[in-house]
């Protein structure tokens, strides 16, 4: 990551439906002024719509920050907890740990991480129980 | 901007204009800057909705179409009329007194655009049994939302369904049928849309997906709908011309009528410009892919809601919704059931075309230069007042920042900050008074 020159947080707060894909709305855009390609804005799309969602639903809320080079596009979501105790279960598809107003707006299917390592070419996911959760999500561009 | 113009249906009327703001904060692709005291359409970004000729109270902004007068240029002239047609007469019962009416202003033949929607609807059908087709596939039959997506969603161009509109099919078959019935060559006929819509104008002489449309000209609903008006009521029964579309053909007037004619369940029906954008968003967001369809109409209520239109949008619905009845009671064939095989090899109902992306957001076609730019448009950004009051003629503080990086405004034309400079220079002047005396 050597010449970062655009840098973006987006603080996200817990349980905030309102303003929930606020953050990934404004990053598409942005994608979208410098002339990323199709294929690299729709995976960015999908998975920075799915980590702020999981910022909204089941963390205590974090910043989601976007840096771009003119190598790669970098998503990373940083949260205050509470920390996944398993994360190898929590990779699994169908796995889901959403709250019921979550589910009753049609999230936690359990496709979220899933489909976040599916779409980004660099996934890494570290959390501490207690402390909190950090994704990187990298995108290529050449 | 170095993309070539695009020709636009959507105009601005310089005399009219008072230079407000009304359509600089409506327009979906912000498409209008005020400059010098009145309005100038972007033409790479307009997508010819016609949300400012909706807003504009002064009706500075207008939809250039074509005069009956383009008739004297054929030796013949065939008339298409959109389905949303039938929707502006009330009590309507029949549309086959709106197609007579047709040929008694002037054209010596129609073809109803329905016939075309039967046709596509067929062409959709069959397309939605290819596999590893992307979900939902969306919708070509509003050159708005197509537009909408070249500029906005570039990324969703794979998902628009290959098939021309069905004014494009409907004048093919028209203009063929014509030919054969009166022993003439193509060129003397002229073919007629009567649109609802500037876009579909716009479509007629900037064509999506092909290279050259089928359809001659496209003449304003509004403009035809005080001759016709008059002749609704004197048509008598025989003078009649029965309709030849299904009643789903007639039912793509409104919205919702072309999910209904192909039969899918598992498709959701959009109406209004911002409606769209919204589900767009959630289609990107990969949200809505367990949908195999997505039609989407730019104006309220589909088609009976365009800015060419003269009846209330609900009330022309509501007389679709009747005429769609009262067509299934005389004949309750599906498109599916009617169109014939023939006609499906007959035609040309692909696109030949491949739709591009417009990449007029882009800030640079230099992807370092690109983020140079963005990188400035944060800084200028941080320092704007954030009201986007539209007084520097940018639709948004935002989108001054762009056009100030891009070289088509300078920072002092925000009030806010030209206030905040004046002040300092004031203290200044007072200040320099003072030493002096």
């Amino acid at each position: 990551m050597s010449s970062v020159l655009i840098h973006a947080d987006y603080p996200v707060e817990a349980e905030d439906y309102t303003r929930g894909g606020e953050a990934s709305a404004d990053i598409k855009r942005k994608l979208k002024q410098l002339g990323v390609s199709a294929n690299v804005l729709r995976r960015v799309s999908v998975a920075s719509y799915e980590v702020e969602m999981n910022l909204v639903i089941h963390s205590d809320g974090g910043v989601l920050t976007l840096e771009v080079s003119p190598e790669a596009v970098w998503l990373i979501s940083a949260d205050r907890g509470p920390g996944i105790p398993d994360v190898e279960m929590a990779m699994r598809e169908g796995w889901s740990t959403a709250s019921e107003t979550a589910r009753s707006q049609g999230f936690g299917a359990g496709m979220g991480l899933p489909n976040m390592k599916r779409n980004a070419d660099d996934f890494d996911i570290t959390s501490k129980v207690g402390e909190g959760t950090t994704i990187r999500m990298g995108f290529r561009l050449a | 901007m170095d993309q070539k113009t695009r020709y636009h249906s959507v105009r601005l009327d310089k005399e009219l204009c008072k230079g407000c703001t009304n359509c600089l904060m409506h327009c979906p692709t912000e498409a209008i800057r005020v400059r010098k005291g009145r309005a100038h359409i972007l033409d790479e970004r307009c997508i010819d909705c016609g949300e400012c000729i909706r807003i504009c109270d002064y009706h500075a902004k207008v939809a250039i179409t074509d005069s009956l007068d383009e008739l004297k240029l054929f030796r013949y002239n065939v008339a298409l009329p959109a389905p949303s047609l039938y929707g502006q007469f009330r009590g309507l019962t029949d549309v086959g007194v709106v197609l007579a009416a047709l040929k008694r202003i002037g054209f010596d033949d129609v073809f109803e655009v329905a016939r075309g929607a039967d046709i596509v609807a067929r062409a959709i059908t069959e397309k939605l049994r290819e596999p590893g087709l992307p979900r939902p596939l969306i919708s070509s039959a509003c050159p708005t939302v197509v537009r909408l997506i070249q500029v906005r969603f570039p990324d969703l161009i794979p998902h628009i369904v290959d098939i021309r509109q069905p004014m494009e099919v409907a004048a093919q078959i028209a203009r063929a049928e014509f030919c054969k019935a009166h022993d003439c060559r193509p060129e003397e006929v002229g073919v007629f849309f009567i649109t609802p819509c500037p876009a579909k104008m716009t479509a007629i002489t900037s064509p999506l997906g092909q290279e050259k449309s089928a359809v001659s000209s496209a003449i304003s609903m509004m403009e035809i709908y005080g001759l016709l008006r008059p002749l609704i009521s004197k048509i008598q029964k025989e003078e009649r011309i029965e309709g030849a579309s299904t009643s789903y053909g007639i039912g793509w007037a409104a919205s919702s009528g072309e999910t209904k004619s192909i039969f899918q369940e598992n498709a959701l029906c959009v109406d209004g410009i911002q409606n769209c954008i919204r589900v767009l968003e959630e289609i990107e967001n990969n949200k809505l892919s367990d949908l195999t369809f997505f039609e989407g109409n730019a104006c309220t209520g589909g088609c009976v809601g365009g800015p060419l239109t003269f009846e209330n949008n609900y009330v022309a619905k509501n007389s679709i919704r009747k005429l769609v009845a009262a067509a299934k009671a005389k004949n309750d064939s599906t498109p599916q059931q009617s169109v014939p095989v023939s006609d499906m090899n007959k035609y040309a109902l692909k696109m030949d075309k491949p739709l591009e992306p417009n990449s007029v957001m882009k800030l640079d076609d230099d992807f370092s230069v690109a983020m140079q730019k963005m990188q400035r448009m944060n800084e200028i950004i941080a320092e704007l007042p954030g009201y986007d009051c539209g007084s520097c003629g940018s639709p948004t503080c935002r989108c001054f920042a762009e056009d100030i990086v891009l070289g088509f405004a300078n920072e002092m034309e925000c009030i806010h900050k030209m206030r905040d400079k004046l002040q300092t220079m004031a203290e200044q002047m007072v200040e320099l008074a003072q030493t002096r005396r």
